[in-house]
């Protein structure tokens, strides 16, 4: 995902001038390299200083610049929230916030480098608009989006690298909607992010078992699309949510408030990682497996 | 490291009138004071004479009675009432934004808020603005147009961990287009700043060991804020370091903490009218 998101960048760079991406020491990907030996000027590097990286994307916003910042997700959120929440948000500038290898794909660095709430946390900031897609093609439309609008400030929430391709021939991308990557009638899947991989095998097995599957991708976290979702909970029996993060404050919880608020009598389950910091080491599928994310378990659940 | 009393003075500078300007500055901001309480007036009066030179002596003027192509940015966002009557004076703030100041009915408040006329970024929390200056500096050089971005920071401020990064990256970047002070009236919050941390005195060492051009000046002396910025090389981001008095003009307030947030009473308004008709 981060190749496709510097490839798009890098595009988008080429046609305006006031794109610049300010990172914090992170190897370049991709076309990164591309991006910095072409346009010098407009791509810096802060070394490790991530509050100067926040601080510095707003004086170019203010100026009517159009940045991006760009490092693990940890380290574009946490270390920097103040300047995230005051310079960002608080004055609604165009910035985006790129957090790399979300959730827990850095599945062997420990806590640290993990980012369990980010969800909950960029989305409890007025003005701040939340993206995870799915799969490389999600993050180049993403991305595309990102340099273009004049809103306010973003949180792109992407993987690192080598996620499949999920979206070939799926309905056009749009900001704020939820996106259908197949249709049924009987099972919803409601997911975002890296996790989607996980929720096509799930949904492929439930179609093996003669169910008929709806998967979607609620790439866009904040502003939720929240017709979509009422829509979903009412179209559908059985209605399953999984999702790379914390049980409070993300996807999982608002669906649950959107269901009792529309009244809606589909089964509805959950699967999210737990309020518990991740001690153990290993894949990155053996770490959402700890917390109970896995085809295996789902399945048992919901069927 | 030069100080300013070595660079060359400028000639066509008034500092009458820039001592006029500030006594009329000072002034509004007592009147103020006996509406609303909730002023920051010491911090206000240590950096009068920086924040009137940069507006009033520096700042070039716009084209056609229009915007300057120069920004101010008063990282120090606690000393905005300098700011906002400076403003009014030029009419960019209303004699009526003033008078709403910290009301329902106003726009303005104890510290600058982006989007009101004149401010061109909210500040409050300190450890922000100069990081904001060194974006705005980069994007002014990357369009050519090359405005200067001027700042006030206070000296509690440069504890900020944030500020450091800040000041490492404008070297780095070689953004000769900022021009900095340092209000270094060496008061906090809980007592002296120069006590807090006795040995990040002097200041100005640290910022030229960081890659910066340091000037030292009285900052109650408007010609010595003017002559250290127009005499400045070009060649690096200059970090002009003022000594000056929390509470400057008004003799009881001055170098005493409670007037960092205090509005005077009656009485003490009238006594600081008088000594500041003496002056």
């Amino acid at each position: 995902m981060r190749n496709t998101f510097s490839e798009a960048l890098y595009d988008a760079a080429t046609k305006n001038p006031n794109i610049y991406i300010v990172v914090s020491d992170i190897s370049p990907a991709g076309s990164m390299a591309k991006f910095s030996s072409q346009y010098p000027d407009r791509f810096i590097n802060v070394g490790v200083a991530e509050q100067s990286m926040i601080g510095i994307c707003a004086g170019l916003a203010l100026k009517g610049c159009q940045p991006f910042a760009y490092t693990i997700a940890t380290f574009t959120l946490y270390r920097p929230f103040e300047m995230v929440r005051d310079d960002l948000c608080y004055q609604n500038l165009p910035v985006t916030v790129v957090g790399m290898g979300a959730g827990v794909i850095y599945s062997t660095l420990g806590g640290t480098h993990h980012t369990q709430e980010d969800m909950a946390i960029a989305g409890a900031l007025p003005n701040m608009q939340v993206i995870a897609p799915c799969d490389p093609l999600e993050c180049t439309d993403a991305t595309r989006w990102c340099a273009q609008q004049k809103n306010g400030p973003v949180y792109l929430r992407i993987g690192k690298a080598g996620e499949p391709v999920l979206t070939k021939g799926a309905e056009p991308w749009q900001f704020g909607k939820v996106r259908y990557l197949r249709r049924g009638s009987d099972v919803c899947i409601l997911t975002y992010g890296v996790i989607t991989k996980m929720a096509v095998a799930i949904a492929d097995r439930l179609q093996e078992q003669g169910k008929s599957v709806s998967l979607v991708s609620v790439h866009t976290v904040k502003p939720l699309d929240r017709a979509g979702i009422v829509d979903a909970l009412k179209r559908h029996k059985h209605v399953i949510v999984i999702e790379e993060h914390a049980p409070q404050g993300g996807l999982a919880p608002q669906t649950k408030q959107l269901a009792w608020d529309s009244k809606a009598t589909c089964r509805l389950d959950a699967f999210t990682l737990q309020d518990e910091f991740i001690h153990n080491y290993g894949s990155y599928d053996d770490l959402l497996a700890a917390h109970g994310l896995s085809p295996g378990r789902i399945l048992d659940v919901v069927t | 490291m030069k100080t300013a009393m070595t660079r060359r003075r400028d000639n066509a500078f008034d500092a009458a009138a820039a001592r006029a300007r500030c006594k009329r500055y000072r002034r509004r901001i007592l009147d103020m004071s006996q509406n609303v309480t909730a002023l920051h007036i010491g911090g206000a009066f240590s950096c009068t004479e920086i924040v009137d030179c940069i507006y009033n002596e520096l700042m070039r003027p716009g084209v056609r009675g229009g915007k300057s192509p120069d920004t101010f940015l008063m990282s120090k966002g606690h000393g905005c009432m300098i700011q906002y009557v400076i403003l009014e004076d030029l009419g960019i703030l209303t004699k009526a934004d003033l008078d709403a100041y910290c009301t329902p009915k106003g726009r303005l408040g104890t510290h600058p808020d982006y989007g009101n006329p004149g401010i061109e970024a909210s500040t409050g929390a300190l450890g922000h603005g100069l990081s904001m200056v060194v974006g705005m500096a980069l994007a002014e050089r990357g369009r050519g147009t090359n405005g200067i971005i001027y700042t006030v920071l206070s000296d509690g401020e440069v504890q900020e961990g944030s500020t450091w990064e800040a000041v490492l990256m404008a070297s780095s970047l070689k953004l000769t287009n900022i021009v900095a002070f340092v209000d270094n009236n060496d008061l906090q919050s809980l007592g002296r700043t120069s006590q807090t941390h006795p040995s990040f005195y002097p200041l100005a060492t640290k910022f030229e060991a960081f890659g910066w051009e340091t000037a030292e000046i009285d900052g109650h002396d408007p010609a010595a804020a003017h002559a250290a910025v127009t005499g400045r090389s070009g060649t690096k981001p200059l970090m002009v370091c003022a000594k000056t008095v929390k509470g400057k003009g008004v003799s009881y307030m001055e170098n005493v903490p409670v007037w960092h947030y205090r509005s005077p009473n009656k009485a003490e308004y009238a006594q600081a009218l008088r000594e500041l008709e003496a002056q």
